[in-house]
């Protein structure tokens, strides 16, 4: 069985409270030990096993990342991504572990594709978890199967691309997957208010003539939810808010938490860097859903992610092909590409401009989303737990260029922006998946 | 409204909006905003210049270049109008409309355009009902593009129509714009100004000439944000206190296709906003009434309105011609190609 050593960096796993130099031993997929520099037992003395060692001198070892919220469009429709390229894009951006919604083709909304997803035939660099469809073909009518599901690998349910919908259903489902310790995740739009919309309500969506989705069409529904986490408080039921976009969906999920519901919500790079300014003349790498909103639904994101009340950061990685997007704004798909800009981004706004302390920064890119998915070894590297980690110079700066990425798609709004912090390797259960010059 | 729920606790310098890359052209003239005081000038001189110019001279100036137009919209004024500037001027023009092309089968906006381009177009004239297609189809062909209107978005050529007939009949003999040349005046717009691309283009391009714009029409129609616009942009939803303040009033069509399921009482939206010989009389008995078309008689105006002493539609209508002359020459001046010396 092969091994390797990671030896000279600087180890930081928040969640084991470690923040110094440190050596690693890997073997057979997992942490087996981890000692001060030069202080490896099992790789010393006359037992010493034959391990391939990587310089990590100068760099920051940490727990892989996860990306709680990714499209991968396997099955279905390969062309915009595959779940190999995908999870090489993912690799390339430090990520050792993605869930991949079920909005597919067709949804995921049975045990055999949640199996499929996972199967060694789809060549994924590193491991997919599936989320599964809450209803049938996500169509907000009928619940699944969620202990099957679950069995098959399903690691939450969601409906997300569409949310679910009708009180009676959403409330149907946070009851019976709290019985089988499932979380949901809900893409909170009142569909009913964003009807034609194409970008954020307000005076940019009227200067350009598009139609604007308001942000109670968010903050409604995640109302409601918490009311309905509130009603089955008693079954332990779990809300996550995916996508968080407006000041007043966070304000609800605080509050939430005050009062002891376990609600809690992601936010993704883009929507606490950009603003609907950013959609400039129609830029169709600008066009998501939620949408760019305002500069105070901005800065209201960037203060929950420094108070702590955002619980992780995920991407909502959204491939579409060129020719998808080259077309009128209204037109366009929602969605942009995230998995190899969100460490850079993360790192180079959140750490080193708003100061969010390192150890933090990680924490919502691996441990926090690792445990809100009840991933069990992933997101730490204690002993025993999975050999999933991310060696990366935390100084370093680069431009991101999307023509040079690994998804299929190249829909990103941050080509030519500067990152900070250069992924070195990759690794997924104890082999490097990726390695940069 | 919670987005202040959180105070920011410091200054958080986020990332900068870049700046536009558009128009990539110099000739294209996609929005309002994008014309400097001098630009407008030399268009407004030379749309006098070109109208009164001998026609049989005039059809040199262009002569046998190639102007497209793309129309997804049906269209009788903008349509016609930038066909006979560009005729005017001796372009060879082709018009390509959605419903006898290759876009009924699908091509998009992209490839339609490269393919003008591939058969010899030098500029494009864009008609479209989708808001920002004029930018796509400049991006994509790096062409002139002239916005003849684009969804609910813009109409640059209507707003310096609209421009000239005002000077016409406030600043007679003015061509050459400042800031100051409309200070004093005051223009209301009435009516659909939410889905209109009128609107936008006139709040673009007046106040920049110091004229002060009210909009006036129901919530439905004029939310409170439009005064967001630009500087000196008014809502004023007493229609006779907004006419009392004008010089001149622009109506507009309520577009029944772009409503998208809003449910309008037209008998309550006649009895406050459709300018009646009444309203015209007692409120505004000097003022100029205008109209970008088309009109419908016994909605937003009466019939003795639109045919009366303050009606000046159908000279907007001709301004079009000289209008679109002078842009039409700009999109292809100082890039000639083929035998064009």
């Amino acid at each position: 069985m092969s091994a390797l050593v990671i030896r000279g960096g600087h180890l930081i796993d928040p969640a084991a409270g470690v923040d110094g130099l440190k050596d690693l031993l890997l073997k057979a997929g997992h942490v087996a030990e981890i000692a001060s520099p030069g202080k490896l037992k099992q790789t010393n003395g006359a037992n010493g096993m034959d391990a391939a060692v990587l310089d990590a001198t100068g760099l920051t070892v940490a727990p892989g990342l996860i990306d709680m919220h990714v499209h991968l469009r396997e099955p279905g429709q390969g062309y915009k991504e595959t779940i190999a390229t995908g999870t090489a894009a993912a690799a390339a951006g430090g990520f050792t572990g993605v869930a991949a919604m079920p909005n597919t083709r067709p949804v995921n909304d049975s045990p055999e594709i949640t199996r499929w997803m996972q199967s060694a035939d789809r060549g994924a660099a590193i491991r997919v978890f599936p989320i599964a469809a809450a209803t049938r073909g996500s169509k907000g009518e009928a619940i699944n199967d969620f202990a099957a599901l679950k069995s098959a690998g399903a690691v939450a349910v969601s409906d997300d691309g569409l949310p679910i919908l009708k009180d009676g259903i959403m409330r149907e489902t946070l009851a019976a997957a709290a019985r089988v310790g499932l979380s949901v995740i809900q893409h909170a739009e009142d569909t009913r208010m964003t009807q034609g919309a194409s970008m954020n309500a307000g005076p940019t969506a009227f200067r350009l003539g598009l139609r604007g989705w308001p942000n109670e069409a968010e903050s409604s529904i995640v109302e409601r939810d918490i009311r309905l986490v509130q009603e089955l408080r008693d079954a332990r039921a779990h809300l996550h808010v995916a996508h968080t976009s407006t000041a007043a969906a966070l304000s609800a999920v605080r509050q939430a938490r005050r009062n002891g519901l376990r609600v809690t919500c992601e936010v993704a790079p883009h929507h606490f860097l950009l603003t609907d300014e950013h959609v400039g003349l129609y830029n169709t790498n600008a066009k998501m859903c939620p949408p760019l909103r305002s500069a105070a639904d901005r800065d209201a994101m960037i203060e929950a992610i420094l108070d702590g009340v955002v619980d992780a950061i995920a991407t909502d990685h959204a491939p579409h092909a060129v020719h998808e997007k080259e077309v009128e704004f209204e037109n366009a798909p929602n969605g942009i590409t995230g998995l190899e800009t969100a460490l850079g981004l993360s790192l180079r706004w959140l750490h080193k401009e708003w100061k969010l302390p390192l150890g933090r920064v990680l924490s919502l890119l691996s441990a926090q989303p690792a445990a809100l998915l009840n991933l069990k070894g992933r997101g730490t590297l204690t002993v025993g737990s999975f050999a999933d980690v991310v060696v990366f110079d935390p100084k370093a700066e680069w431009t991101y260029r999307a023509r040079d990425t690994r998804s299929k798609s190249r829909n990103t709004p941050f080509d030519g922006w500067t990152m900070q912090g250069k992924v070195r390797w990759t690794i997924s259960e104890g082999c490097v998946v990726y390695e940069s010059a | 409204m919670n987005a202040a729920a959180t105070p920011a606790r410091r200054q958080l310098h986020p990332p900068p909006v870049p700046a536009s890359p558009f128009p990539y052209h110099p000739g294209s003239l996609l929005s309002a905003s994008d014309l400097s005081l001098d630009e407008i000038s030399q268009i407004l001189t030379r749309s006098t210049a070109l109208e009164n110019q001998d026609p049989l001279t005039r059809d040199r100036i262009l002569a046998k270049r190639r102007v497209a137009l793309l129309f997804y919209e049906s269209s009788t004024r903008t349509r016609t109008s930038f066909e006979l500037a560009a005729k005017g001027l001796g372009a060879d023009t082709t018009l390509v409309s959605s419903l006898s092309s290759s876009i009924e089968k699908g091509e998009s906006l992209k490839d339609t355009g490269l393919t003008l381009r591939a058969l010899g177009a030098e500029a494009i004239i864009l008609r479209h009902n989708s808001s920002g297609a004029p930018w796509l189809l400049e991006a994509e062909t790096r062409l002139p593009v002239l916005n003849a209107g684009d969804g609910m978005h813009e109409h640059p050529t209507q707003a310096l129509l609209d421009l000239r007939t005002i000077l016409a009949h406030l600043r007679p003999g003015v061509e050459t714009v400042t800031t100051e040349t409309l200070t004093g005046v005051t223009i209301t717009i009435v009516g659909d100004i939410l889905h209109s691309r009128v609107a936008r283009s006139n709040m673009l391009l007046l106040p920049r000439l110091g004229a002060r714009v009210l909009l006036c029409g129901p919530k439905e129609l004029l939310p409170e944000l439009a005064a967001q616009t630009g500087p000196r942009i008014i809502i004023e939803r007493n229609f006779e206190a907004a006419l009392r303040q004008s010089q001149a009033v622009m109506m507009l069509r309520i577009q029944a296709e772009r409503l998208a399921g809003l449910q309008l009482d037209l008998e309550e939206y006649k009895a406050n906003y459709q300018l009646t010989g009444q309203r015209l009389a007692t409120q505004a008995p000097a003022a100029i009434v205008m109209h970008p078309g088309p009109i419908i008689r016994g909605l937003e105006v009466t019939a003795g309105v639109a045919d009366g002493p303050q009606s000046v539609i159908l000279e907007q209508v001709k301004n079009g011609v000289a209008i679109r002359m002078a842009v039409v020459e700009r999109a292809l001046a100082g890039d000639a190609q083929g035998g064009r010396a």
